[in-house]
């Protein structure tokens, strides 16, 4: 038992709940199957994707370098964390220079990374997550179990209940346009009162020094176009060349993440407001590790677009929150083991490998390949179950000799049908053959 | 050594093997046998309007109920006769908390997804695109192109400034999917498309 | 044409009649099939459990064993796909891994790619087509619900030809059964789920058979089947042709 397995066993438990989550995600896997074909060159963005992603990491020191001299020279002051605690005490130390205790946010899965929320949150500064599913989620004090829907496991009954309680909104309300209704009331308030907002970012471009948000719900330009303050948050790997490489990236990001064809906002902060302040934060926590692997590079290249989230059927039926770490799912399963390999040593098992999440990916992330490779380095550094490493050094010993193997294999016909075993839980086992393939063989007559 | 120097030094250090960027003027994306028509059905499909505006601009923008129905009323666009937020007078973003109706002109219109490039070079009217109630959007039927790298190819990015592409009204779906128009930004976006 | 089988370790002892219909599938093709019998099994289980070196083992006796024949056919996506694409990361040294590699076939691509045949027969069945995931996205035997690519699928086309079987149409045409090898004991509530969802959409579609081109989803398809009692038959492709085309 890992921890995935036994919170999925958990949620699997709840089969009305359980199919119902399955259901709603799988629905996106279909908006995304549909955008996709209005899109005939699909499969060539993708490779296309792929590759200036890897040029970009082949050159990243360079393109970051052009990146702060762009920015720079725009206006904006750029800043860098080697780990999430320098980022949060970066963030932190700009917010205190500047007397700010009301920050707003939006959508940044970096600053999820470095748990900048409750690093803040201690040093006396109100942060309010804009998103409204960031938001909902905040309110009931829970990671987000999505990357890009953040309460997709929650029934619109509960947000009700939920904004009754933090809201004020009627009891028994859980029509979902009324429910955003009060939340942006609830939210254009907080956003006047800000006094500072930070954004993620989707994309940082080095020929120009901007940086790219994009959002649909408006919630990041409303948190940067009111304080003077904008404070924008990014992993190394946010890199791409140049605006025509954007295109690409632009492309494929909603279709993947949502179905859409672009999202509602696509924000191109080139520098602060005049009279404002830009603060561009670029982070490192553990990225220049990860480039440095080459089985693991690839996973660089993600844009957070969650498609692989929509297709796992894994993780359509254990839920993000199964997974224990910031980013879930697939690309989640092969970025946390290098955060704590002993921890999520059971994610890259969470997995049958069938492969639909790289096909896809938008960015051709050989995510199952990166899956089998960190089952291999776990297993090389003794953190796979004991039991697992016996069963498979005592079967290889046995199959390496075909003698062995045909003792082994009828007394498993013999044997299997009388022994306590976990599969015969929820399914019968096959009815066991008296001979093998084998020896059929051998005694049968062949055809001339 | 400085974080910054210690960063660049181990990303140097990683050296992934060079490899190069693609070519992508060989790409061949997607085109639409009717620009402008295409245009307005990605505008609709992404929850905005769209409107082939043949007469004066100003009657076809007081074809739209909510500008008629609008008291403060913010106009980018030139000659747009209700706009009567003085916006010389505006310094500060919070001012326009009020906004009813927006007019913004767009640079350019593109057929595959309805996005609209907007730029804004200024001050504190950024922030009435985004606190407006509902939105028009004023763009030239010349200026339309049929995806985002054609797009891309004829765009300046100001800088600094800032610069956006606007796909119909704000949205959400984060409460059990169901697709909610009008979240913390425009509730409605109706592009005018005017004869070149 | 001389063939040689490579039958799975687990059709071997739990499936012969697989290894036979497939035997017998290629022998009324003309093909003159050979049973190396030193064969054991690919590695994979160690292999996708993280102990590459006890798979090593086994890919250099698979290797020693089928490295002699000029074609090799096996009813299994994933132990083909083991052979063919896992092989090389095992064993990148080694210059006859290549060749084996090359050599080596399932059986619906070996019918459809190499004899070419669009078998002939009558199958009297709704069936419901199980598209193996390693089959379709590691031997790319489909084209895939992913990708955009011009709909194909070499299994289908094979079934395509025999009389009065009808092809039911799934609502997910091919997500997972949650086999996975040790993970349907390992996430055993998940793998469970993801069987039970499967059957539940051959059944929607009105499938009396469930069929497809690796017997460990069958296996796993089949077990659930019966421990809920439901009536659906599970048959391997070998074994569908077979019985189709007598």
């Amino acid at each position: 038992m890992t921890e995935h397995s036994e919170r999925a066993a958990e949620f699997v438990a709840d089969q009305q709940r359980m199919h119902w989550h399955d259901q709603a995600v799988w629905f996106v896997r279909n908006k995304r199957d549909i955008a996709r074909s209005f899109v005939p060159e699909w499969e060539e963005l993708r490779s296309l994707a792929s590759q200036i992603k890897a040029h970009t990491l082949s050159r990243l020191p360079d393109y970051l370098e052009e990146f702060e001299r762009n920015a720079t020279a725009a206006g904006a002051r750029v800043h860098w964390a080697r780990d999430a605690r320098e980022h949060n005490h970066i963030v932190h130390g700009l917010l205190r220079e500047r007397g700010v205790t009301r920050l707003v946010k939006s959508k940044s899965m970096l600053t999820e990374e470095c748990h900048l929320n409750e690093h803040l949150e201690a040093h006396g500064v109100e942060v309010v997550d804009t998103d409204l599913g960031e938001r909902i989620v905040q309110f009931r004090r829970e990671p987000p179990s999505h990357i890009v829907m953040p309460a997709i496991h929650l029934k619109k009954e509960e947000i009700g209940e939920l904004f009754h309680q933090k809201l004020g909104t009627p009891a028994g309300l859980s029509d979902p346009k009324q429910l955003t209704e009060a939340a942006r009331g609830h939210m254009r308030e907080k956003f006047l009162a800000a006094q500072a907002g930070l954004t993620g970012v989707n994309f940082a471009v080095a020929s120009t020094g901007g940086v790219v948000v994009c959002t649909n719900e408006g919630n990041a330009d409303l948190g940067t176009s009111l304080p003077p303050i904008h404070i924008a948050c990014m992993g190394v790997e946010k890199m791409v060349p140049s605006p025509e490489a954007l295109a690409v990236f632009l492309r494929l990001l909603a279709r993947s993440a949502t179905g859409q064809p672009i999202t509602t906002y696509t924000s191109h902060f080139q520098g602060p407001r005049p009279g404002a302040e830009m603060h561009i934060v670029i982070v490192d926590n553990g990225r220049s590790r990860i480039l440095a692997r080459e089985e693991y590079r690839n996973s660089l290249k993600c844009i957070r677009c969650a498609a692989c989230m929509n297709t796992c059927p894994v993780y359509r039926r254990s839920g993000g929150h199964s997974y224990g770490v910031t980013v879930a799912g697939p690309i989640g399963s092969v970025l946390a083991p290098h955060i704590d390999p002993k921890k999520h040593a059971g994610l890259p098992f969470a997995s049958t490998l069938c492969g639909s999440c790289a096909d896809v990916c938008p960015v051709r992330i050989d995510l199952h390949h990166q899956l089998l490779a960190w089952r291999g380095e776990l297993a090389a550094r003794g953190l796979v179950p004991l039991h697992k490493r016996v069963v498979s050094r005592v079967g290889a010993w046995i199959l390496a000799r075909t003698w062995a193997y045909r003792i082994f294999g009828k007394l498993l016909r013999v044997l299997a049908p009388r022994i306590p075993n976990p599969w015969t839980r929820q399914r019968e086992l096959p009815p066991m053959p008296r001979e093998s393939f084998r020896a059929q063989w051998r005694k049968r007559v062949r055809p001339r | 050594m400085s974080a910054r120097d210690e960063i660049l030094r181990a990303l140097r250090a990683a050296a992934p093997a060079p490899a190069p960027l693609p070519d992508l003027a060989r790409l061949e994306a997607v085109q639409y046998p009717d620009l402008r028509e295409r245009f307005a059905k990605s505008v609709v499909e992404v929850g905005g309007r769209c409107v082939l505006v043949e007469g004066p601009l100003e009657d076809a923008l007081r074809a739209i109920p909510e500008y008629a129905a609008a008291r403060k009323v913010v106009s980018l666009v030139p000659g747009v006769g209700k706009a009567n937020v003085d916006l010389a007078c505006v310094s500060d973003p919070h001012d326009l908390r009020d906004v009813d109706f927006c007019v913004l002109p767009a640079e350019l219109g593109v057929a595959e997804n309805g996005a609209c490039w907007i730029v804004q070079h200024g001050g504190p009217n950024r922030s009435g695109a985004f606190l407006t109630q509902h939105l028009a959007v004023v763009v030239r039927a010349d200026a339309l192109v049929h995806n985002l790298h054609e797009a891309y190819a004829r765009v300046t990015i100001p800088c600094p400034g800032f610069a956006m592409w606007l796909s119909g009204p704000s949205k959400t779906a984060d409460i059990e999917q169901a697709l909610v128009i009008g979240a913390h930004g425009a509730r409605s976006c109706t592009v005018l498309v005017t004869p070149s | 044409m001389d063939v040689a089988l490579f039958v799975p370790c687990y059709i071997d002892q739990l499936y012969p009649r697989v290894g036979l219909a497939t035997a017998e599938l290629l022998e009324r093709q003309g093909v003159r099939v050979h049973f190396p019998e030193a064969q054991t099994c690919c590695g994979q289980p160690m292999a996708n459990s993280g102990f590459f070196d006890d798979a090593r083992q086994l890919a250099r006796k698979m290797l020693d064993v089928f490295s002699p024949y000029e074609q090799v056919v096996c009813p299994s996506g994933s132990c083909t796909s083991m052979v063919r694409n896992h092989y090389p990361e095992l064993l990148p040294g080694d210059p006859r891994v290549a060749a084996l590699g090359a050599k080596t076939r399932e059986l619906c691509e070996f019918l459809h790619d190499v004899l070419q045949v669009r078998p002939r027969g009558r199958f009297d069945a709704r069936v419901g087509l199980h598209q193996s995931c390693h089959a379709l996205r590691e031997l790319r035997t489909g084209s895939g619900s992913e990708r955009l690519l011009p709909p194909y699928s070499k299994t289908r086309a094979l079934l395509e030809g025999i009389e009065g079987l009808q092809l039911a149409e799934l609502s997910r045409a091919d997500e997972c059964c949650g086999f996975g090898g040790t993970f349907a004991v390992s996430e055993e509530a998940v793998s469970c789920a993801m069987g039970r969802d499967r059957v539940a959409d051959h059944e929607r579609a009105g499938a009396e058979v469930i069929t497809g081109a690796d017997s460990s989803c069958l296996m796993h398809l089949d077990g659930l089947i019966r421990r809920d009692g439901k009536k659906l038959r599970v048959l391997h492709v070998a074994e569908l042709l077979e019985e189709a085309t007598r």
